[in-house]
């Protein structure tokens, strides 16, 4: 292979390799979803999920050669002006500090719902659970 | 059901390395996320806000009814918790567990024998017996002021440098629950109480929507914190920009009390008795 060609690739991996590692990440948070028996790792996958999307909201508000949002020289920015530019987009930032938030709030009440199957039934796993559920149906008939 | 969730997750992932194609490359200042309003904050919110930490002028002013509501949705997951877990009914213990504490020598006192309640000398330990490690106990207690105080920093610094209210929250949360692991729930409840938690985390989103209606109550729209200037003898301006400080003091005071709060039930599965 001719080296315009390898650099061409390479440029498109750059360009691109933060959709496919969020992608990798949120195959994997999805799979533990469906997949998994025991429900502290399917919650575990949805937290694996949330933070595949919270990397991907982060990922796409950088900018190359810019830097983090906050006014350099604060308070005597008046003098100079501020180009869009030079600063990373503040906006996903915001969206994904309040997001972790909530990530951490649903995990806890997901958390307190294990707890509460598990004082019930004594496990975690979901088919003894489904069996349990099953007994006590046809216990009621 | 396996071969089937992986068919369904690769299928997934293929529909997501198609569309990624598609997507504007890392980092482009010219992608669709990058224009529109982001350059209109980034160009106008030091002037309009005089906050030079542009997230934290969009979290509590540009978007605070969004952050507003985040904040419910916490403390919501916070009572949902308490409601979830909490039992005020003590479980019969089996046994008790108390350790001399000049000794180290462990007593059991099984069910219904007399136990040294109160004492200076005997301190109760958990049921799941951990050893008692000094340097941990130390350390952690050594550690959390600081931890604190940074947190403090965390969230009045906010407007000049990278934090906030949600971040020093969560930090100020996290020094009470390395106490609570470091040493046991019991000790720790002492300290911070759950009835303390409770109340914080309704008064910080109390303090949030008070400010927003404050605003109301002065002539302007509901979070609008320029209103303020006449209360704070500032002007517009900076009235914004004290407004986005109460708003955070309020998120951290919510958000720690309600960390704090999903811990104590979690760990003792809303016993508050014995736990991590």
């Amino acid at each position: 292979m001719d080296a315009p060609v390898l650099a061409d690739m390479l440029d498109f991996v750059i360009a691109k390799y933060n959709y496919w590692g969020i992608a990798a990440l949120m195959m994997i948070g999805l799979y533990a979803m469906i997949a998994k028996n025991n429900l502290v790792k399917k919650i575990i996958g949805m937290n694996i999920f949330q933070t595949a999307i919270i990397l991907f909201f982060i990922s796409i508000a950088t900018k190359w050669d810019a830097t983090i949002p906050i006014i350099i020289h604060g308070h005597g920015a008046h003098a100079h002006s501020i180009h869009a530019a030079d600063y990373m987009n503040p906006l996903p930032h915001v969206l994904m500090l309040t997001a972790i938030v909530v990530s951490v709030a649903t995990l806890g009440v997901a958390l307190a719902l294990a707890v509460g199957i598990f004082q019930r039934y004594e496990t975690l796993e979901e088919d003894n659970i489904l069996e349990q559920l099953k007994a006590d149906e046809s216990n009621l008939r | 059901m396996k071969r089937f969730a992986f068919i369904g997750v690769l299928l997934f992932g293929a529909v997501l390395l198609y569309s990624s194609f598609s997507f504007p490359p890392l980092g482009d200042p010219h992608a669709p996320a990058n224009r529109h309003v982001s350059d209109d904050y980034i160009r106008d919110g030091m002037k309009e806000t005089a906050v030079p930490n542009l997230v934290t002028a969009v979290l509590a002013d540009y978007r605070g009814y969004d952050t507003m509501f985040e904040a419910t949705v916490i403390l919501a997951a916070g009572i949902a918790c308490f409601f979830l877990l909490r039992r005020y009914r003590r479980k019969p213990a089996q046994h008790r567990l108390y350790r001399h504490i000049d000794t180290g020598v462990i007593l059991i006192i099984e069910q219904g024998g007399k136990e040294p309640v109160d004492s200076k000398e005997f301190e109760r330990i958990d049921y799941h017996w951990v050893p008692f490690d000094l340097v941990v106990n130390k350390a952690a207690g050594l550690m959390v002021p600081f931890l604190q105080l940074f947190a403090l920093y965390v969230i009045f610094h906010g407007h000049h440098s990278p934090g906030g209210g949600f971040q020093g929250g969560v930090i100020f949360g996290a020094t009470v629950i390395l106490l609570a692991i470091s040493r046991d729930l019991r000790s720790t409840t002492r300290l911070f109480p759950e009835r303390t938690s409770a109340f914080l985390s309704s008064a910080g989103l109390f303090i949030y929507a008070g400010t927003g209606f404050a605003c109301l109550l002065l002539g302007s729209n509901l979070l609008d914190y320029s209103a303020l200037a006449r209360l704070l003898a500032v002007d517009p301006v900076m009235a914004r920009s004290h407004g986005i400080l109460l708003v955070e003091i309020g998120v951290g005071m919510a958000v720690s009390a309600i960390m704090i709060w999903i811990y104590y039930n979690l760990a003792s599965a809303g016993r508050y008795d014995e736990g991590l």
